[in-house]
């Protein structure tokens, strides 16, 4: 096996070449000053190379992309995230990360980070599932850590990291429909799948919950959900409008102007960086149109557009991301699937921030109490249970 | 490497003045290698692109930094700071993408660890692998006159078609196989038809028609990949079934080494393309319509029908790249299944002047700086995006030879010894 000649290699170094050694010194010099300038600090070269011999032997956490990159704004973004969320819970944490600019380039990424001795190596998407499986089981003592996947059957050294998106995403179908004075309101998704499937799904159902206990007839445009479906399985199938594209912010532009042609007032895009334009369109439309922003608290990560945003439906990649890593440099790692849920934090309704104000009591009392009802299995987050307008 | 290239002939027999003895061997060696011949102007392209690369290092790197707010205190640690930066940085680049000496030392020495001292030329072949095939198929459309910039589309329809090949059909190994390459080769040849039969009934221009085919297979892809069969049972993910094990490339050498029979492949497809391009009847009436569309009706040959089989033989190559990656490495598609392979194909047979062996060395270059690349960045932090630029420098400089000329003061070479291929969207 490859794998095992390559960590025999690692292990006794007669001969270290001569840009090894220097090479890896120089990576935690470069690593240390850009922190520290990260930080906002002054740095210096002795300052720098002080840390360098400080962190040298300490754990390094590494970060595989999918082929959205680091700078996705969205789950490969926060998933480094993690990482220096956990860098600084645990000092001298070292993390890096490495591209991949395509899938073909998941094994090798892999096997690069297994050969640079990284204490947990945390790969993003369903994407690199395959990859991760068979690196995990041919490195049974490297620990992974898989974002937005779950194993069946687990694989004891991955933490599979997964969320119930359909429970905050309920919470911001409500809102939405709370807050709109046209009586429409639309969303639309970057790809079909499941990731972003659930979302839509559970934010149709907070739209059809509102009616139901409120007697209104807010209509949510954008996703149908199939009548049949499967829970289980994770199946969540339906209609609705994609633009099968996350970067490309002109067709979230075109897409959150149709909706508002339909006569929608709040938009909400489930598309990584697509939303951007969604929300300059939203922007343009001017008062009134109004949008909720998707994984991230958008005041934070698109701050420009935050007057337009009622509130964001984030899941908590950064903090379960961060979980798994200071586990694994503490040693008290375990493998497995993790669920993010409303109970346990790793989804959540951000907060209102420019809307704090503007929202009704009543409506934030309700989402409490909807809140408590999903966290005891009260309310059902099945678009079916309820009639659509 | 493109230094060991044979000078042509052609180019020492016009030095010296009439009348007089032909100047020495290594008179004419030295004068060849001031000249800005195909050679040489690579060899300096590569040269000015890691110079390029290096001075992106040093005003980048946060190390380089410190050390420049200091050369005026202390510039003897200054500037061994920087030179070990970039030192550590090429080698880096060296390291990961043909061997480390460390690694090899110590398989000699304990007679163990062979298949890691090789690994990482082994992953440089194995990103060489599509970029020869797709490359080779594109540059035969160039140097046709057709430009083919439906790479990415010819690369999806291969694989997918490869793809449905390799678990719909059981049979045993070496048939299998043989299966799914022509299923890649077939797929991409559909794809390269379209455009071909377009072009030559309608008009309808190639570069329009190809960009568009793009979208449409991406997006086949997309579609297909949700929908059974190609669908993984189970999964609602976009992902597809994994082919078994008779529809995927052996491995060349054991011990992990992932380059496979792929490879052997596709060096066989670009000799052949060579020889068809040189020898063949068919590739003399290609090069002929590509040089001179009217010169090659004069002479009774048929434009739209070279047209047709250029774009479809083009594709073909395309698509066995896709398949390439499929029955060699990744086993699955995925949307991103490709990555950019199919516009990387144009650069490469930029790079390689539309000759089959340009593209190899071409291909071996540019893979070799990805995986250089990776192994730079998970070893020293330097992004991977200072490879691509490198990559770009040296495409940009081969593209423009007498930018080069200028810049390394070069002779010029004699007539016709370099010559600028993009001759615009000839009709």
């Amino acid at each position: 096996m490859r794998a095992r000649e390559l960590v025999r290699l690692a292990k006794p170094r007669p001969n270290p070449s001569r840009w090894r050694k220097p090479a890896a010194a120089l990576s935690v010099v470069a690593f240390a000053a850009s922190v520290s300038v990260a930080a906002g600090q002054a740095t210096s070269y002795a300052e720098a190379s002080g840390v360098a011999h400080a962190t040298k032997t300490g754990f390094l956490a590494c970060e595989v992309t999918d082929t959205g990159g680091i700078n996705d704004r969205s789950f490969n973004a926060s998933a480094y995230q993690g990482l220096k969320v956990a860098a600084k819970a645990i000092p001298g944490l070292r993390y890096t990360f490495l591209s991949s600019t395509s899938t073909s380039d998941y094994v090798p990424n892999i096997n690069d980070f297994i050969h640079e001795k990284c204490g947990i190596i945390v790969t993003v998407g369903f994407d690199m599932a395959n990859a991760t499986a068979a690196a995990a089981k041919a490195h049974p003592t490297q620990k992974f850590s898989i974002v937005d996947y779950t194993y069946t059957p687990k694989i004891k050294n991955v933490l599979a990291l997964h969320y119930d998106t359909n429970q905050d995403a309920f919470l911001g179908g409500y809102l939405a429909a709370a807050m709109s004075k046209t009586g429409k309101v639309g969303t639309f998704g970057g790809q079909d799948i499941p990731t972003v499937t659930i979302y839509m799904d559970g934010w149709v159902a907070g739209v059809r919950y509102y009616d139901k206990v409120n007697h209104a007839h807010v209509v949510a445009l954008g996703w149908t959900p199939a009548k049949h479906r499967n829970f289980a399985s994770g199946s969540f199938a339906g209609k609705g409008l994609f633009t099968n594209d996350f970067t490309n912010q002109s067709l979230g532009k075109t897409d959150a102007q149709t909706l508002m042609a339909e006569g929608a007032d709040i938009i909400f895009p489930v598309a990584g960086a697509v939303g951007l334009g969604a929300a300059a369109a939203v922007k343009q439309a001017g008062a009134g149109h109004w949008m909720e922003w998707v994984d991230t608290d958008g005041c934070v990560s698109a701050p420009q557009y935050c007057s337009i945003f009622i509130t964001s439906v984030t899941k908590g990649i950064v903090a379960s991301v961060a979980h798994a890593v200071v586990t694994a440099a503490k040693g008290t790692f375990q493998g497995g699937n993790y669920i993010g849920t409303l109970a346990n934090g790793g989804v959540a309704l951000s907060p209102f921030h420019t809307f704090a104000s503007k929202i009704p009591v009543k409506v934030k009392s309700a989402l409490n109490k909807i809140r408590a009802g999903i966290i005891a299995g009260k309310i059902s987050l099945d678009p079916n249970s309820y009639p659509a307008s | 490497m493109t230094t060991a290239a044979a000078p042509p002939e052609e180019t020492l027999s016009e030095q010296g003045a009439p009348g007089a003895a032909p100047p020495p061997w290594w008179l004419r060696a030295l004068r060849w290698t001031a000249e800005a011949n195909v050679a040489v102007v690579s060899f300096c392209a590569i040269v000015f692109g890691l110079f390029v690369g290096a001075i992106l290092i040093v005003v980048t790197t946060p190390a380089t930094l410190t050390a420049w707010g200091q050369i005026g205190s202390a510039p003897g640690h200054s500037l061994s700071v920087i030179f070990s930066t970039l030192g550590n940085a090429f080698g880096a680049l060296f390291t990961g993408s043909i061997f480390s000496p460390s690694a090899v030392g110590h398989a000699i020495s304990t007679g163990q660890g062979w298949a890691a001292a090789f690994t990482p030329i082994s992953e440089t072949m194995v990103s060489a692998t599509p970029l020869i095939l797709a490359g080779t198929g594109v540059a035969i459309g160039f140097s046709t006159g057709v430009f083919n910039i439906g790479g990415q589309g010819q690369l999806i329809a291969g694989a997918i078609a490869a793809t449905y090949v390799g678990f719909g059909v059981h049979l045993p190994l070496v048939p299998h196989l043989v299966l799914v390459v022509l299923a890649g080769a077939a797929g991409g040849a559909v794809a390269g038809f379209i455009p071909g039969i377009l072009k030559a009934r309608t008009g309808a221009h190639e570069v329009i028609v190809t960009i568009m085919l793009n979208y449409i297979f991406l997006n086949l892809l997309n579609y297909l990949l949700v929908t059974p069969p190609l669908q993984q049972p189970g999964q609602s993910n976009a992902i597809s079934r994994t082919v078994p094990a008779s529809a995927r490339l052996p491995h060349l050498f054991g011990g992990g080494l992932r380059v496979n029979v792929g490879f052997l492949v596709a060096l066989g497809v670009a000799a052949a393309a060579a020889w068809f391009m040189k020898r063949g009847t068919l590739g003399f009436e290609f090069k002929v319509i590509g040089a001179n569309p009217s010169a090659g009706r004069t002479a009774g040959m048929d434009a739209s029908k070279a047209t047709i089989l250029v774009l479809t033989i083009s594709g073909a190559l395309v698509g066995l790249a896709g398949m390439s990656t499929l029955s060699g490495t990744d086993f699955f598609l995925s949307s991103g299944y490709g990555g950019n392979n199919g516009f990387n194909a144009i650069t490469v047979a930029l790079l390689g002047r539309n000759r089959p062996l340009g593209v190899v060395l071409g291909s071996l270059l540019f893979a070799a700086l990805s995986t250089g690349g990776r192994y730079l960045q998970a070893n020293t932090n330097i992004p991977l995006d200072l490879t691509q630029v490198i990559q770009a420098v040296i495409v940009f400089l081969v593209a423009t030879p007498a930018l080069v000329r200028e810049i390394f003061r070069l002779r010029e070479a004699g007539a016709g010894k370099i010559l600028l291929f993009t001759k615009g969207w000839g009709a």
